[in-house]
């Protein structure tokens, strides 16, 4: 078996690669995490009332500004890591077989699907961190946000983006490049509208099916958990079943893309 | 004699539909030091006999172990020994000529500084190092297989694998290539290359496994491969006459061995000694012959002679 120190190192070799291109992709990194999140805060929270158009806002939220900060910031990190993950693993898996090198180096079979998560949650906890202050410092309406707990936000980052980049390699493993368009469409535009991120879960009560429905969606969780950690007076789920469900998601997502991965690379 | 690559009663079946038996029950030894071809058309199974042994296939059946290690049971050692160049390019288009080998030497965990300087080493003595920067996009088909090649033992293993490495390379840049490998051979290395140019076969290998089916037919040097199957020679004739007919004047003929029809004539495998090709070819003559080729013994006559077909068939 190799030895635990030439894995490491391998790793490390791995991520370093990623670094690099990530180093000269900074500018599609940037316009890819910031372009979503930018426009819906300024449609919402600044062209709609500045024209008079007020959205509704939930019971207990001081603006609409504030339910979306933490729902932004999640899609934000979803939409990083999926992307940073699932679309160069594509085309690596692909024609051009690019991911071979990296899968016929000296380490466990499971060890290069690891990396990318590792490094595609990386990329995911960075989106949050970049968007957090552009999006409270943006909208013409007031935003209350205050870190209520410091130890959930660090946990619901690592979960979030951990969450997220598993998925990222799952849909990388198992779409084919000419689809990735349609995961777009079919996987994600849904997972960003019904993640909870206009709108806390709570007020969905109203329409019951759809907020049974929507505990599927891994962004709810995302979204819930950072308003328990950054907006605690817009009402939110208990942090057990939001740390419990990302936990499992998680653990989830990275054990079915694992198995995916390796079929793939291994006939 | 060490032995690099043992490969016993290998088999392989695709899943389907339909599954499709790729290995059937092929055994190997490689021998260390040498260039090893493994020679048969499109199909034969000789990408999946490298696939097993580089541990990127599973074998549905038998064994295989690279220096000394199984490969089913030691898959990161089997790694950590061997080195892959194949016919499709696989370098990491997101990387640099020179990042290639320097990432590689990263996979490898070689110490960072050793990484550094055998990037440089490769470069050099590859011809590469004016395209360091260039992205792997842009390098021709040569020059790409020229870094693959480069990649494939920057990590210095033991037994190196070619598959189909000079396939749709013009003749010049093969030449350029066989030359390399031969050096690499005189180093110490073991290659096992598969090809089915048996040109390629014939002048690079020290030893040579004819496969087709899944199955390995003969296996020897060169020289003995041409020796033991008979010294033919292949006539293949193309006439407007009765083949039938023809082909009962060649039949008995002394030194004729087989004649086959073809769908513009016959092909006559002919023993090389005792004038027997004249006497084939007077009495073709007879038969309104339009064309008429004569193939020497060679590793090609060999497989003809081993499968009724030719290569590129």
């Amino acid at each position: 078996m190799a030895d635990r120190n030439s894995v490491l190192a391998s790793v490390l070799g791995l991520w370093a690669r990623d670094f690099r291109v990530l180093r000269r992709d900074w500018l599609p990194f940037t316009l890819r995490t910031v372009m979503n999140p930018v426009l819906t805060v300024f449609v919402f929270t600044y062209v709609l009332p500045r024209t008079g158009q007020h959205l509704p806002v939930a019971a207990g939220a001081s603006s609409l500004a504030t339910v979306l900060v933490p729902g932004l910031v999640a899609v934000a990190m979803v939409f990083t890591s999926i992307a940073a993950v699932a679309l160069p693993l594509s085309i690596e898996l692909g024609a051009t077989r690019e991911i071979e090198d990296r899968v016929l180096a000296p380490i466990p079979l499971a060890t290069v699907p690891l990396a990318k998560v590792a490094f595609g949650a990386f990329q995911g906890a960075l989106a949050g961190a970049v968007i957090f202050p552009i999006i409270t410092a943006l909208p013409a309406t007031a935003v209350h946000i205050r870190v209520a707990s410091w130890p959930m936000l660090a946990l619901m980052l690592v979960l979030a983006s951990w969450t997220a980049a598993s998925l990222g390699l799952f849909l990388g493993t198992v779409v084919r490049p000419q689809h990735i368009g349609l995961m777009f469409a079919v996987i994600l535009t849904p997972i960003m509208f019904l993640g909870c991120v206009y709108y806390p879960w709570a007020s969905l009560s109203s329409i019951r099916w759809l907020q049974v429905f929507v505990l599927v969606n891994p962004l709810v969780y995302m979204s819930e958990g950072l308003r328990i950690a950054l907006t605690p007076d817009v009402p939110h789920m208990g942090p057990v079943m939001v740390i419990g469900m990302l936990g499992l998601l998680a653990t989830l997502l990275t054990t079915a893309a694992v198995r995916a991965f390796a079929k793939r690379v291994v006939v | 004699m060490t032995i690099a690559v043992q490969l016993r009663d290998l088999r392989k079946v695709y899943d389907g539909p339909p599954p499709v038996t790729a290995l059937d029950g092929v055994s190997l030894d490689v021998p260390a030091g040498m260039i090893y071809g493994i020679l048969g058309p499109n199909g034969a199974g000789k990408t999946t006999a490298i696939g097993i042994c580089t541990t990127k296939v599973r074998a549905t059946g038998g064994s295989a172990s690279v220096a000394g290690l199984d490969v089913a049971q030691h898959p990161v050692g089997v790694r950590r020994h061997i080195g892959i160049a194949s016919q499709a390019i696989t370098l990491d288009r997101s990387c640099s000529v020179g990042d290639n080998l320097y990432y590689h030497c990263r996979y490898f965990a070689l110490p960072l500084a050793e990484c550094r300087r055998r990037t440089e080493e490769l470069l050099q003595r590859f011809g590469i190092a004016d395209r360091r920067d260039s992205m792997p996009a842009q390098l021709s088909g040569g020059l790409a297989q020229r870094v693959q090649l480069a990649r494939a033992i920057a990590h210095r293993p033991t037994v190196l694998f070619l598959d189909e490495p000079t396939a749709g390379l013009d003749p010049q840049t093969r030449l350029a290539l066989w030359e390399l490998v031969d050096t690499l051979r005189n180093e110490g290395l073991t290659v096992v290359l598969t090809t089915h140019y048996m040109e390629e076969a014939d002048r690079l290998c020290d030893r040579v496994a004819v496969v087709d089916h899944g199955r390995v037919l003969a296996e020897g040097t060169p020289a003995e491969l041409k020796r033991d199957n008979g010294g033919t020679v292949v006539i293949n004739a193309a006439f407007a006459g009765d083949r039938q007919a023809a082909r009962a004047a060649l039949e008995g003929l002394p030194g004729v061995t087989e004649v086959v029809e073809t769908e513009r004539g016959l092909r006559v495998l002919v023993s090389l000694d005792g004038g027997a090709v004249p006497r084939v070819v007077s009495r073709i003559a007879e038969h309104h012959l339009t064309d008429l080729t004569v193939a020497e013994p060679s590793l090609e006559t060999v497989f003809i002679r081993l499968t009724g077909r030719d290569l590129r068939g």
